[in-house]
């Protein structure tokens, strides 16, 4: 567990409580985020286009998920007599599920101390916890490719299939930034990550290029704007969700929002110190009050709510890859990039640890370095050659010809 | 002849994904603090800014004479000029041999308003109008009668006249 405390840590039957009743507090949080970031959304986008959003019902609009959820639920189920229709009912709750169980790993704030000891505010705070939210968020594109797939619809089809290329290019990118993570935090326990940046520095600074492609794969991940080609509603009609209504439609929409929140989450844990309250060293340590738990909860929050809100505003602002873009940016610029950030990042902490700096001013190194390459990555790299796709491969051609014909004309200017 | 492609020559070591959608980004967060520049319109129908158009042509309306009668004649040259064949004419006389529409409806669900009736018009009886909220819940429900367009009350169209063609 995280510290060693002189406060017990909870055990016995009210273990077995204390994990049902954070089971229903994190549901509820996350359905309550989740209803409200549907209008967030909507007004955010409002906003941005200078409009009002959704005005309409309730004060400011307060209750339009309420109304949207109630007309879900009265709407027509429809059910393609061509579909497979064990698959086709199955698929909404396949990505729905996956969406909510990585939460569960997630510490929220520092343990709540209680009659009965400690209780961590992580559902399960499993030791392999950071290989669970891996495997379980790999998962959500089954039931992406499976409604796909059961619609039989062409349409759906491929959304489908773009989800499952999309989530396996970019799984690797993702990987491979955890793995820095990894590197630096030593242990893949979400609450010892969280335990080392808050001894250090937040691992924002010492992984900054980790970070932001961690953030670029999330995007990818989650299906959302730029990257939200499985649904591309100008090429794809609705994608993998082009036949499905009523409250199957309204699952797969929880579940995007679900697994936007949780991606915000884990973004925070991994590189913004989780329940971490930054320059403040009292918060991490025993003994524990609930005042503490209740501050660090708030900070959690607020930073996972920072990212959620960045989904939003990166959906209104960039416009949507083309999919051999997408493919290009995953396999061409991610992957090398992040192997030989890797390398770069192994080699660094070992010479590092070698040399006796570990610590704060390990991390302060590291920062010095990732400084150097991101200006590397951003200003050197980036030039030019980004995500042209097909058409920036075939520049060099056309050029060549128009050189070509322009000789054959007598090198005639125009 | 060959395609020619027209190759444009882009300033390759200016452009940068990361540093363009950064500089997009901080374009959309202002955006989220300027003032709507929408008009919220059930409550708000028109504004300093925009006001419909006095030429705007709308639902229909009948002219009305001192005796509360139509202005119409019965004469026939609207349901003649009329583009969408949506007025239905049928004319009557009276004992003096004076012409009245016996029946007189217009569609407007077929109407494609260009206003020919109204300038066609030798009475000046049937006007296009400064109005556009018309709904209904049938299709029977967009034919006026008589009676009915006599007793729309909204500013008629001015129409485009041709000696002052902006509107001043």
């Amino acid at each position: 567990m995280t510290q060693s405390t002189t406060q017990p840590w909870i055990s016995g039957e009210a273990f077995v409580w204390a994990a049902a009743v954070k089971i229903v507090v994190v549901f509820t949080i996350v359905m309550v985020l989740v209803a409200m970031w549907t209008l967030v959304e909507r007004k955010v986008c409002g906003w941005m286009q200078n409009r009002l959003g959704p005005n309409r019902v309730g004060p400011w609009g307060l209750l339009q998920p309420a109304a949207d959820g109630l007309k879900n639920i009265f709407k027509e189920e429809t059910l393609p007599p061509f579909a497979e229709k064990g698959l086709f009912v199955l698929a909404p709750m396949l990505s729905f599920v996956p969406a909510l169980m990585t939460f569960s790993v997630l510490p929220m704030a520092a343990p709540v101390p209680t009659r009965w000891g400690l209780v961590s505010t992580a559902i399960a705070d499993i030791p392999v916890g950071f290989l669970f939210i891996l495997a379980i968020s790999s998962l959500g594109v089954y039931g992406i490719a499976l409604a796909g797939w059961a619609s039989n619809n062409k349409y759906a089809l491929l959304g489908g299939l773009r989800a499952s290329a999309q989530l396996i290019s970019y799984e690797i990118g993702m990987g491979l930034a955890a793995v820095a993570v990894l590197l630096l935090g030593g242990n893949i326990t979400p609450a010892e990550i969280i335990a080392r940046q808050q001894a250090g520095t937040w691992f924002v600074g010492p992984l900054f290029v980790a970070f932001f492609v961690f953030l670029v794969a999330a995007f990818a991940e989650t299906n959302r704007l730029p990257f939200d080609l499985p649904e591309a509603e100008s090429e794809l009609i609705a994608g993998y969700h082009t036949e499905y209504s009523a409250m199957k439609f309204s699952l797969f929409f929880i579940a995007e929002y679900a697994n936007m929140l949780t991606a915000s989450a884990l973004v925070v844990t991994l590189f913004f110190g989780g329940w971490d309250i930054p320059f403040v060293a009292r918060d991490n340590a025993a003994p524990w009050s609930v005042a503490k738990t209740a501050a660090t909860a708030v900070a959690f929050w607020s930073k996972t709510l920072f990212f959620y809100f960045l989904y939003i505003w990166v959906r209104w602002t960039l416009p949507r890859f083309r999919f051999d873009q997408l493919m290009d940016l995953g396999w061409k610029v991610l992957l090398p990039l992040m192997l030989a950030y890797v390398m770069i990042e192994a080699v660094a902490i070992a010479a590092l640890e070698n040399a006796g700096i570990t610590g704060r001013s390990q991390d302060l190194a590291l920062t010095g370095l990732n400084v150097a390459l991101g200006v590397v990555v951003f200003f050197v790299l980036d030039r030019g050659r980004h995500v042209g796709g097909a058409a920036v491969r075939a520049r060099p051609y056309w050029q060549r010809l128009a050189r070509a014909r322009q000789g054959a004309e007598g090198g005639g200017g125009d | 002849m060959a395609i020619t492609v027209k190759v444009m020559k882009r300033p390759e070591r200016e452009s940068s994904y990361v540093r363009a959608a950064l500089r997009g980004m901080s374009l959309t967060f202002k955006h989220l603090f300027q003032k709507p520049w929408t008009m919220q319109y059930p409550e708000e129908r028109s504004s300093a800014e925009w006001s419909i158009s006095g030429r705007w042509r709308g639902t229909h309306r009948m002219a009305v004479d001192e005796n509360g009668k139509a202005k119409c004649v019965a004469c026939g040259l609207c349901p003649q000029v009329c583009p969408a064949n949506c007025i239905k004419l049928i004319p009557g006389e009276d004992e003096q041999g004076n012409r009245y529409p016996l029946v007189y409806e217009i569609d407007e669900f077929r109407c494609v308003f260009c206003g020919y009736c109204q300038e066609v018009c030798p009475e000046e009886a049937i006007h296009v109008g400064v109005h556009f909220e018309n709904s209904e819940y049938s299709r029977e429900g967009f034919v006026y009668d008589l009676e009915r367009l006599m007793k729309q009350t909204h500013p008629v169209s001015s129409l485009w006249d041709p000696s002052d063609p902006k509107g001043e």
